[in-house]
């Protein structure tokens, strides 16, 4: 994936197809090396002086071969959703959702919040800047469930590690989720508990001119996603599989199973009200839920947990305090909460 | 003089958008007045959706993501 990068120096004039021709020899290549893996990375622990079928071994296999398969994985989604959300911008997302109705607004918000780009270091301007457009408040929140809870990073990770049914499960009801819990809090109306400060600005949405593209300014819009988000991500991941890996070679499955296991009605809600003041990134939580799943804890459980890490956390909540009073962050974070339970329960009672 | 201010809560990325503008205004030589608006109501009233914001004379140019030199060179010729 190097190789572009090299080319921008070297090359004056922009030459779309060195461009897109560099882009499909280092995907080539990817798909190469990743075939390779597991084999290459097996010999290399061989040659390590462990005892083989040991608790050792086994989480020096998992740690040697996860690491790098994920990280390919994840390099590999993040400049795909890169080059994708380059067709998308926060203004025009505004644009398409302002006045929109509550129902279809939801359902756009959510879906939009997937493809938006978006940082968390943005969430005040983007809230202050949807509502004074005129987005609805339920349809904003959809958006703000959305966007970070159902990202590239999260669903990529949960196809590499824990297999695409539960990826295109995480995605079906994270969307609904956010589509739902959004819906209930517009009906709730709950406009006059925004800080005063929200409530006053006027603003017409900015009147910039659309930008154009060219096929090399995506190509390198995901690139520089690669390499933000992957330079980001990888102290998590590798903190979250030398976790995962810990609980392969020495958690017994017996006491997580009886903890967590799909008898105990008390679970679900115990393992939400533990995750949402939690702070994780997705890639830090996935290879310890990866792992927690080889040990026999409930599917449910275990995705409830992840969904109130990742949606619901302390900082995002400091964060949105500017705009949002108390009561209204309680609320949100409550009618959240409660939606994630409602999915860990359902999915437990639909994967038996 | 060109007036610039820089929309943006104070990341990295608003940091390195203010950084950009000092620099190309002086490779191309115009002098600029630079000001950081961290302000979210102020912020908010020009409209944006993403930060960081860049505002030439009092015209939103930019909004959300990195800004490329080209594009200063634009804005700030006339």
């Amino acid at each position: 994936m190097s190789m572009p990068l090299s080319l921008r120096a070297a090359a004056p004039r922009p030459r779309p197809g060195l461009w897109i021709g560099a882009t499909l020899a280092a995907l080539a290549a990817w798909f190469a090396l990743y075939w390779q893996l597991e084999g290459f990375s097996g010999w290399l622990v061989g040659l390590l002086p462990i005892t083989p079928g040991t608790h050792l071994d086994e989480a020096v296999r998992f740690f040697a071969f996860d690491t790098p398969k994920v990280l390919m994985l994840l390099a590999l989604v993040v400049f795909a959703m890169g080059v994708v959300r380059s067709f998308f911008s926060p203004a025009h997302t505004r644009a398409l959702l302002a006045g929109r109705r509550e129902g279809v607004g939801n359902v756009a918000a959510a879906v939009l919040g997937v493809f938006t780009p978006f940082c968390s270091c943005s969430a005040v301007p983007l809230f202050v800047g949807f509502v004074s457009a005129g987005v609805p408040l339920g349809v904003t929140f959809s958006f703000l469930v959305a966007a970070p809870m159902v990202n590239e990073v999260a669903l990529g990770l949960l196809f590499a590690l824990v297999g695409w049914r539960v990826a295109v499960t995480y995605l079906v009801f994270g969307l609904g989720l956010a589509m739902v819990s959004g819906w209930v809090i517009g009906r709730l109306h709950l406009e006059s508990w925004l800080e005063e400060w929200v409530r006053n600005v006027r603003a017409t949405a900015a009147d910039l001119p659309p930008e154009r593209l060219s096929v090399i300014d995506r190509i390198r819009a995901g690139l520089e996603a690669m390499r933000d988000i992957v330079g980001r991500v990888w102290v998590w991941l590798i903190v979250g599989i030398a976790a995962g890996a810990f609980i392969h070679g020495y958690v017994p499955a017996e006491l997580l199973a009886a903890i967590m296991g799909r008898g105990e009605w008390w679970a679900v809600p115990a393992v939400v009200l533990l995750g949402v003041p939690m702070y994780s990134n997705a890639a830090g939580i996935i290879p310890v839920v990866e792992a927690l799943l080889g040990k026999g804890v409930a599917l449910g459980t275990v995705l409830a947990f992840m969904m109130s890490v990742i949606a619901l956390s302390a900082p995002e909540m400091i964060i949105l305090r500017k705009v949002l009073t108390l009561r209204l962050i309680a609320v949100f974070a409550g009618v959240v909460a409660c939606g994630i339970v409602a999915v860990g329960y359902l999915f437990n009672a639909l994967f038996v | 003089m060109k007036t610039v201010k820089i929309l943006g809560s104070g990341c990295k990325r608003c940091l390195a958008t203010a950084e950009m503008a000092r620099q190309e205004a002086a490779r191309l030589g115009v002098p600029i007045a630079l000001e950081k608006v961290t302000d979210m109501a102020e912020i908010a009233s020009y409209g944006l959706a993403a930060t960081p914001g860049v505002v030439v004379d009092g015209k939103v140019v930019h909004a959300g993501g990195l800004t490329k030199p080209e594009e200063w060179a634009k804005w700030l010729a006339d």
